[in-house]
């Protein structure tokens, strides 16, 4: 039995002027795992999410989906895809409902008439249908789907933001640092969520800086560093002072990268490209 | 490699979230609420921020009361009805100006818009001898054009309709063509050019804040060119074009008269509200105006919406011009030039934030009618004009202090 990624990125060059934000980046994102990014500022996970969801284009290298070549425009592409991104600031309309927040950019019209010529909107079924994704969730505690997000606590928004990507993805969901603006009990409700949507079958990429997160909820864990994909590791395998200390350079990082059980996956770009970066520098 | 393998998860030891191990013992609702603060105060803080358009209707009713209490004849049919007349243009003029501060933007030009567009619906169905039917659509083509002229703007800095525009007016006014037909041929060309993009766009987004007030300029810049500065008269228009005056019209209902431009302004007030609460342009609308680059990751396109709501806000305002000439009777140039002023405190008054995101449609009317009821009252009670401006001036600034009192519940 094999098993195909999701999403492959192999070679991934992305330059700003003389800068050099991503070099030679590869990635893999299997079905059913919670592949988490860590690497410290300036490391370049940002950059190689944007690539991931269409937020830039790469300069060069190729990025497949389900093994077909892609080229995102726009994040609406990469949305259009099937993968949805939680992003750092939400990206939720404050003064809206929760209801019309899943359904911005996206509505659902009336049949008939009403919807055909003059556009009506279909609120009954925008907010069932919201209020069934957040029960399923267990985040039916908000006291109503029509109340606006503003009203909203920290935590609740992460998980409206969460219930939004889980809905409407079809391939994976990108979280960035989905914990790092809130509290001990709002963090462990969200990581509960992420492991929920994972028992859902869908793929998650998960950016943070939590380490005890990180250990907790991934699958496996890729370490970027100097712009390139340093190491991927298993929580497992690993202590998190050692992941710390691949990530900062401290330690070498093992020579092979770990995939799931079967894992079917195209060589990386560079061979042993990890090794080769430490021992140049 | 592999003893590394071997070695236990050091993790495990201690446990990576033993911090959190204090949790079981805490409550266990995590999304769950607190009770609101039950003082009437509170209650009545949080009502306002549930419903924007509450605000505006207490005053209303409220200051309907006193005037109707101190001034004998307040509530005569008659002066009622007149109010509303009163209110027509203004309330026209606001509902434009909403849409755009909906959007976070304002629209220094509506009364300039409006007034252009209805000369060019006087000139070219009196002098220029057209169909009423086709001068009508001739301006209100003008409007969206001028709309649509602020939101290329704002939105991409796009100059090629302004670049056609002006060279369709150098060439036939070269052919001799009259000034009459050339300003809105010319508008007309640059309208197309900006409809479908053509043309090169600078990235470069202006505030619009900016935009419109050197719009305004240039609007009425154009309209003293267009008009020769000349006023339409009345009784031009009467024998020439009486399809111009018919928002004037009146009709009674129940000894009161109405105008049609009130039902038009109604009509306008029901289809905006429409538009805004029951499609997905609406809700765009408001995404927009509250968190721009929020609604722009939630996949709506954001400079489409602009572009469209600037353009309306043209329309709309021709729309107003031509209710305008049934209100007023002739085709002034000079006319309504604090128009701009009155639509915006028509709207800051029916609370809707110039922060953008918050507010609602009917709020405008209600603000409109506020100040008509306002004026109305003060007048009938012997009050001088200045003053009637002073009391207008007042309730601005209570209506924004409102808007920032209201909006801290979410802060």
């Amino acid at each position: 039995m094999s098993l195909k990624p999701v999403m492959t990125g192999r070679g991934l060059t992305k330059r700003y002027g003389r800068v050099t934000a991503m070099d030679k980046a590869d990635f893999d994102l299997f079905p059913g795992e919670v592949l988490a990014i860590i690497g410290d500022n300036g490391a370049g996970k940002s950059t190689l999410v944007k690539a991931l969801c269409g937020a830039i284009h790469v300069d060069e290298g190729e990025i497949r989906l389900d093994d077909r070549p892609i080229a995102f425009k726009s994040p609406m592409e990469a949305r259009d895809a099937g993968i949805e991104t939680v992003y750092q600031n939400l990206a939720l309309s404050p003064a809206l409902s929760i209801a019309d927040n899943m359904f911005l950019g996206r509505e659902l019209y009336k049949e008939g008439i009403a919807g055909a010529v003059f556009r009506m909107l279909d609120k009954k079924k925008m907010r069932d249908f919201a209020r069934q994704k957040l029960t399923d969730l267990g985040l039916m505690t908000v006291q109503s789907i029509t109340q606006a997000v503003e009203t909203l606590s920290g935590g609740q928004r992460q998980g409206v933001a969460v219930a939004r990507a889980a809905a409407f993805a079809t391939k994976f969901v990108i979280m960035d640092e989905p914990t790092a603006a809130l509290g001990v009990k709002e963090s462990r409700r969200v990581l509960e969520l992420i492991l929920d949507v994972k028992a859902r079958g869908m793929p998650i990429v998960l950016i943070s800086h939590n380490m005890p997160q990180v250990f907790e909820v991934a699958d496996r864990i890729h370490i970027h560093r100097l712009s390139r994909r340093h190491a991927v590791i298993r929580p497992q395998d690993f202590s998190m002072s050692d992941a710390v200390a691949i990530m900062t350079g401290a330690m070498a990082p093992p020579q092979e990268i770990a995939l799931p059980e079967g894992a079917l996956v195209s060589p990386p770009s560079v061979a042993s490209a990890a090794g080769e970066v430490t021992s140049g520098r | 490699m592999a003893d590394e393998r071997a070695a236990p998860p050091r993790g495990a030891t201690r446990g990576p979230q033993d911090y959190e191990s204090a949790l079981d013992k805490g409550p266990q609702d995590v999304a769950s609420f607190e009770v609101h603060d039950t003082s009437p105060l509170a209650r009545f803080h949080h009502f306002l921020h549930a419903n924007p358009t509450a605000a505006p209707v207490v005053v209303l009713v409220f200051s309907c009361l006193v005037f109707g209490t101190v001034a004998n004849n307040f509530f005569s049919p008659f002066n009622l009805s007149l109010i509303i007349q009163q209110v027509t243009v203004i309330g026209i003029l606001g509902a434009a100006q909403t849409l755009v501060i909906l959007t976070a933007g304002i629209d220094l030009s509506v009364a300039a818009i409006m007034v252009l567009s209805y000369m060019v619906m006087a000139r070219l169905a009196v002098q220029g001898d057209l169909p009423s039917i086709l001068a009508v659509l001739a301006g209100l083509v003008v409007g969206l054009a001028c709309g649509l002229f602020n939101g290329g703007l704002v939105t991409r800095t796009r100059l090629a309709p302004v670049a056609v525009a002006v060279l369709a007016w150098v060439l036939l006014l070269s052919f001799d063509l009259p000034l009459i037909y050339v300003v809105p041929v010319g508008m007309a060309a640059g309208l197309v050019v900006g409809w479908f993009g053509f043309g090169p766009a600078l990235a470069l987004r202006l505030p619009p804040f900016i935009v419109t007030l050197g719009a305004w300029s240039i609007f009425f810049a154009l309209n003293l060119w267009y008009s020769e500065s000349e006023t339409i008269r009345s009784q031009d228009l009467d024998a020439a074009a009486p399809l111009l005056k018919i928002f004037g019209l009146r009709v009674e209902i129940l000894g009161a008269q109405f105008t049609l431009g009130s039902f038009l302004m109604l009509g306008i007030f029901l289809v905006l509200w429409y538009a805004l609460n029951w499609t997905g342009w609406g809700r765009a609308v408001y995404a927009v105006g509250d968190d721009k680059e929020a609604a722009e990751l939630s996949g709506i396109r954001t400079d489409r919406i602009l572009l469209s709501v600037y353009g309306t806000a043209g329309l709309l305002c021709a729309l107003g011009g031509w209710a305008a000439i049934g209100r007023v009777g002739s085709a002034s140039p000079q006319s309504f030039y604090e128009g701009n002023l009155d639509a915006i405190t028509a709207v800051v008054i029916g609370g809707t934030s110039l922060f953008g995101g918050r507010g609602s449609i009917f709020g405008t009317l209600f603000g409109a009618l506020i100040v008509g009821v306002f004026r109305s009252g003060l007048k009938l009670g012997g009050v001088e004009v200045l003053w009637q401006t002073f009391a207008v001036g007042l309730l601005i600034i209570v209506a924004v202090a409102m808007d920032q009192w209201i909006r801290r519940v979410s802060a």
